[in-house]
């Protein structure tokens, strides 16, 4: 069984293609270059390496977000794009959980987080050894996180490029509770993604045309006409 | 000879299209997802919303394109797709579709310009002759384009502001019409008897450019001075004042170009050459001045990927060709391809 797996959640760019259980060619990189020049280029010269063709391939992992907007489509509308076409199941797993394995055999909880702005972020919290979600992915604001960090009461190991943008934050209100992944960690890896598809069920070649990106927040055009249309009643 | 077939992909603005041409001249298929219905409640493109419409319509827009042609990928010639211009976070859909599409099946990829893409779809009404002379007309270009032969594109004259299509859907605002505003004031605008006298932007004597915010603006003054006044104004009027001032400008210097250049073809293409006001001056015009006018059918004149198809299947004859490291280019120029 021959996996690829396309990781585009955020600046940092990573593919891997997995062969029954083994990692045969892996990138990670973070060159901060446009995934909409570089991401096909890198899928090719890994096929080429792994003397592959397209049609080789058994199934596609995606990271589906939370993340960049642009970032997840053009990671979403090529593996969607390659799996419709070779008519292979499409895996689409939380870009938290890919980013949170890089924690994995922590003793506590890991806390995956990708700035959004304004002191928000997204964010989830998974089990330490079995990266399974304790508080799934959402939009929040740093101070809602850490409150709901607190009331774990358990060691939380935080990981991601963005760590550093909240860690006086993080320090000033969880203290000794909060650990941080030192930055070889912060990258997230496209073995780890094809690892945590793995684990899931295989759905249709059928779905794979309704598959979309997890934003996890509307639009603001959309936020505000729903506004609108609510002072409008 | 086989025939060559494109698969040509379009997402620049507000609608997922793919279609396939046969030999640079016949649709086989040509699919339009429009999100016209998700837009309007904004007044205008959200970009973002359009990006993520396109997301969701992308791979069923293409299965269609292909079912409905009955085709497999093996038997396509190419994979074209727009390269630009347009909203790059629109583009990136149809680019990154296109590229992981032609890897998957080994397929060349032809990178094409939205407005050689418009000037394309007229190739699917009759063959084009040379030298011809191209109204672009949209809600984001307005343009002369002299063409000597194929994939030879000089810009005689461009707007230096507001494209036409853009004063359309400003000027409807002013009416309170809904997005998109132009078929609404097109359609007022024949039912007027009489409209207001607006101003003609000429620009310099020998300039083949355009300018529209001036009669926007001209447009915006006399809502406002009626409103001071306590005076309703007549939608009717107003719409038939501000299209006789477009079309107006738009026929004359079209006109004076196709004279200038001698040219043996007349083009309209982009969504605006729908306006019927338009169309039919242009028509008159040109048949009194014996130069064959062609104009192609409405489904044709606004964004659609069968002129890209068109379009990139005499650029695949020319040579010319994408690799996997192609972007979206927002702001691509229109540059000849020979």
């Amino acid at each position: 069984m021959i996996w690829l797996g396309i990781e585009t959640s955020n600046s940092p760019l990573s593919i891997a293609i997995v062969k029954d259980g083994q990692v045969v060619e892996e990138i990670v990189q973070n060159e901060n270059l446009t995934h909409s020049v570089t991401v096909m280029p890198k899928i090719e010269e890994l096929f080429q390496k792994a003397k592959l063709k397209p049609v080789d391939i058994d199934a596609i992992a995606v990271s589906e977000g939370p993340g960049s907007y642009t970032g997840l489509r053009i990671g979403v509308t090529i593996a969607k794009t390659l799996a419709w076409t070779l008519k292979k199941p499409l895996v689409g797993v939380s870009s938290l959980q890919v980013l949170a394995a890089n924690g994995q055999d922590f003793n506590g909880v890991i806390c995956a987080l990708f700035d959004a702005r304004r002191q928000n972020v997204y964010t989830a919290v998974f089990h330490g050894t079995t990266i399974e979600p304790i508080i799934e992915d959402h939009h929040s604001s740093i101070e809602g996180l850490l409150e709901q960090l607190q009331e774990l009461n358990m060691p939380v190991l935080f990981v991601g490029l963005d760590i550093d943008i909240f860690k006086e934050k993080i320090v000033a209100q969880l203290g000794d509770q909060a650990s941080f992944a030192p930055s070889s960690l912060a990258l997230p890896r496209g073995a780890h993604l094809i690892e945590l598809a793995q684990k899931q069920p295989l759905p249709s070649v059928e779905a794979v045309n309704s598959f979309i990106p997890q934003y996890h927040r509307i639009t603001e055009a959309e936020a505000n006409w729903i506004k609108d249309q609510k002072k409008g009643q | 000879m086989n025939d060559q077939y494109i698969l040509a992909i379009e997402t620049s603005c507000d609608e997922t299209a793919a279609a396939i041409i046969r030999n640079g001249t016949e649709i086989v298929s040509n699919i339009v997802a429009s999100q016209i219905d998700s837009q309007k409640r904004f007044g205008g493109v959200v970009p973002e919303v359009a990006s993520r419409h396109h997301v969701e319509q992308i791979t069923i827009v293409i299965e269609e394109a292909l079912e409905k042609a009955n085709m497999q990928p093996s038997d396509l010639t190419a994979v074209a797709v727009t390269e630009g211009p347009g909203l790059v976070g629109a583009l990136l859909i149809g680019i990154n579709a296109a590229k992981a599409f032609a890897f998957a099946h080994g397929l060349p990829l032809i990178p094409v310009h939205h407005i050689a893409g418009h000037i394309y779809a007229n190739a699917l009404v009759e063959p084009m002759e040379f030298p011809l002379l191209a109204l672009v007309v949209s809600g984001g270009h307005t343009e002369l384009v002299l063409m000597k032969e194929h994939g030879s594109f000089e810009v005689i004259g461009e707007t230096r502001d507001d494209a036409a299509g853009e004063a359309y859907d400003k000027v409807a605002r002013v009416l309170n019409m809904p997005y998109p505003g132009g078929p609404h004031i097109d359609r007022l605008a024949q039912e007027a008897k009489e409209g207001i006298d607006f101003p003609r932007a000429w620009l310099e004597e020998n300039s083949y450019d355009f300018s529209f915010s001036g009669l926007k603006s001209a447009v915006i003054n006399y809502k406002h001075n009626m409103d001071q006044r306590g005076e309703e104004i007549d939608p009717q009027k107003v719409a038939k004042g501000f299209q006789d001032s477009v079309v107006e400008v738009l026929t004359t210097k079209t006109l004076r170009a196709a004279r200038e250049f001698n040219v043996k073809q007349v083009i309209a293409a982009g969504g605006v050459s729908a306006n019927k006001g338009l169309r039919t001056s242009l028509e008159q015009v040109f048949e009194k001045e014996q130069i064959p006018f062609i104009v192609p059918p409405l489904k044709l004149c606004t964004d659609n990927a069968a002129m890209i198809g068109a379009a990139a299947s005499y650029m695949y004859v020319a040579g010319v060709r994408g690799d996997l490291a192609m972007n979206g280019l927002p702001g691509k120029e229109l540059k000849s391809w020979i």
